[in-house]
């Protein structure tokens, strides 16, 4: 993926999105553009469009109205198969919690992402394993079964398998609400790290505000809709800065 | 990818994918069983006599006819007399006749009086000739040819004596016990009736029965006969004959003759036709069974189902996460159906090896209690219609699991509620 700055990782035109029925939950972002590499934190209370929001962005629904585009590629409108296939290789997901097939092994696990983006598994293991040692996953548990490591290791594994593919996006859905604060916050340092090195755009979405001066943007759900174009700033010089 | 998801899925849920396995398996162990039984069974049936052209016996239905005559069930309506058999043997389109006298058995098994023509002429199978395990055909009277099964389950050796009893019940109170016979030969199996008769000469009959009246013994002992008055013993009746002959194409026509035969009411039938009637009469309780068979199978696929929508509750965060990972939702309904198909393939194979098990486990059973000869392996040639069919149906099930979760993924996208 090109990591060059300033180059729009996520681009929203238009966006709109309402589901069935009269009164029914709607969302609209006119304007929405991150660069490569960008590091957005969205908060919400339940109830606001946060997984909605997710679901869109990455491709699951399809939005009403307007164009979605993901490194200048045509991501939103576009056939449910083709969407499929972009989240596979361009876009990574980290849940909450347990986000991992519990009988799998730690590199299946892994791996899995490899083989739904129609990657070789044996072509993607010396960087599933590179990424699991980078993350402090020692060799001697990559044969166990996800459901036999602690909750931080699980974690550890998810964000591995999210930045297998090298995607263009990380998103990233309240993935420390199970942690207390010591592992929060390492576990918040080491995915940026990780999506740093990659040159991922990552898009956080969580209620707790704690987190918001790890990214380099925060924004509040209801916020969306004014319009969003961190492009124009200097994203070295705006960590922890609030836009909006 | 989704063949090793899978098969490690199943294997995690390992405690109930068993016991669909298990359900499966015997549903199908019984299917394929059923199936083979009936096949055999009909194999058995109608190949216990081959290359006979006509069976004539007193005038009665073809069934009775052939069920006293080939199967040894039930009695003849009145003897034949011996001087027709011979008149109509020495019919100029008749290549081979043999004559049957039946009314006495021994323990329970039947004697048929015969003569020589019997082991030279009667065909089984496909046009297979009897033949000797031990010692040879009778030479005079007071000699007996025993089937397989009798010699065996009655733990019978060559010149044992051996006493023969008046009527064909299992207990007699009528035996010809100053008449004993000598073993001189034990038939190989055939998987017939044969095996279960005992074969004297007609002479030997027309001996022990020796001034009897209307089907009365004489008060006494059967006086002994020299060896001098046992060569002019001459059959006076017989019960039915067999008649083989040298143009197919004169079968109707001697047919018909025999049928308007002035002299005697007689009946003759051919045996194909015969056995192929008596077959449809039994096919309802084939059909009957088969259709019991595809319900147990039925209820145990639709369990399987029930199995596999279960689970679905229990995997909707599973199947959210390899959405998440780009997992297409066809791919998860193929993913389902592989399990479907991991679940049907184990069930199949388990359900022949267990058949195949207890087939051979019980084939000496079924051969020496029942005279039935089956095959230890359940394979016919349209065995693997049936397989292929219950797959079929199957994955056609499978796939209402497989569709909900297809719908399902795609309507809770990334979400992942407990």
């Amino acid at each position: 993926m090109p990591a060059e700055p300033n180059f729009p990782a996520l681009e929203l035109k238009n966006f709109y999105f309402s589901y069935p029925g009269p009164d029914a939950f709607s969302l609209q972002l006119p304007d929405f553009q991150l660069a490569v590499g960008q590091h957005l934190f969205i908060r919400g209370v339940s109830g606001s469009g946060k997984t909605t929001l997710l679901n869109l962005l990455s491709g699951i629904h399809a939005i009403s109205r307007g164009e979605i585009s993901i490194h200048g590629q045509l991501f939103q409108p576009q056939t449910a198969a083709r969407r499929d296939l972009i989240r596979a290789r361009d876009i990574g997901v980290v849940f909450q919690q347990l986000n991992l097939i519990g009988y799998l092994s730690v590199l299946d696990n892994v791996l899995l992402a490899a083989e739904f983006a129609g990657h070789s598994s044996d072509s993607k293991r010396p960087r599933a394993q590179m990424l699991l040692s980078a993350l402090g996953l020692e060799e001697n548990l990559w044969q166990q079964q996800a459901v036999q490591l602690s909750v931080g290791q699980q974690q550890r594994v998810a964000i591995a398998r999210a930045l297998l593919n090298e995607p263009a996006l990380l998103i990233a859905d309240e993935p420390t609400s199970a942690l207390d604060a010591d592992n929060r916050d390492a576990f918040i340092r080491l995915m940026l790290n990780e999506a740093d090195r990659c040159g991922t755009t990552v898009l956080f979405v969580s209620h707790d505000t704690a987190l918001a001066h790890y990214f380099h943007w925060q924004l509040q759900m209801d916020a969306l809709a004014a319009g969003v174009r961190p492009l124009s700033q200097n994203i070295n010089g705006t960590e922890g800065a609030v836009c909006c | 990818m989704l063949l090793t998801l899978a098969r490690q899925s199943l294997w995690h849920r390992r405690g109930t994918v068993l016991m669909t396995l298990l359900s499966l398996t015997i549903s199908i162990a019984l299917l394929l069983g059923i199936d083979h039984l009936r096949l055999e069974a009909k194999r058995s049936f109608t190949s216990t006599v081959s290359g006979t052209d006509l069976i004539v016996g007193a005038r009665s239905g073809q069934l009775n006819l052939l069920l006293y005559s080939v199967f040894r069930l039930g009695n003849a309506t009145n003897n034949i007399s011996y001087q027709h058999y011979q008149q109509l043997a020495s019919h100029p389109q008749v290549a081979w006749a043999i004559p049957m006298a039946l009314g006495d058995s021994h323990r329970g098994f039947r004697v048929i009086g015969t003569n020589g023509d019997y082991f030279r002429y009667f065909r089984y199978g496909q046009q297979q000739q009897l033949a000797f395990a031990q010692g040879q055909a009778f030479a005079g009277v007071y000699q007996v040819v025993l089937g397989a099964a009798v010699a065996e389950k009655l733990g019978y050796q060559l010149g044992a004596q051996i006493i023969l009893s008046h009527g064909v019940g299992a207990v007699s109170f009528t035996q010809h016990k100053d008449q004993p016979f000598s073993v001189v030969g034990i038939l190989a199996p055939t998987g017939t009736p044969v095996d279960q008769s005992v074969h004297v000469s007609l002479e030997s009959i027309e001996a022990i029965h020796l001034g009897w009246q209307g089907g009365t013994p004489r008060l006494g002992k059967t006086p002994k006969l020299s060896e001098e008055q046992l060569k002019k013993l001459q059959p006076k009746v017989l019960t039915a004959f067999m008649l083989g002959l040298k143009s197919k194409v004169a079968t109707f026509a001697i047919q018909r003759q025999i049928n308007e035969f002035k002299a005697e009411p007689l009946t003759a039938i051919l045996p194909g036709a015969a056995l192929a009637e008596l077959w449809q009469m039994l096919a309802m309780v084939e059909n009957m069974l088969l259709l019991v068979t595809l319900l147990v199978l039925i209820a145990a696929l639709i369990g399987m189902v029930t199995t596999l929508l279960a689970a679905m509750k229990e995997r909707q965060r599973e199947m959210a996460i390899l959405r998440a990972v780009g997992a297409r939702p066809w791919q998860l309904f193929w993913l389902i159906e592989l399990e479907v198909l991991c679940i049907s393939l184990g069930s199949m194979v388990s359900a022949i090896l267990l058949l195949c098990a207890g087939l051979a486990a019980a084939r000496p059973v079924l051969s020496s209690q029942y005279g039935l000869v089956i095959s230890w392996l359940p394979w016919h040639n349209h065995s693997a219609i049936l397989l292929a069919a219950f797959m079929t149906l199957a994955l056609l099930l499978g796939a209402i699991p497989s569709y909900l979760t297809y719908r399902q993924s795609l309507a809770q996208g990334l979400q992942v509620r407990l």
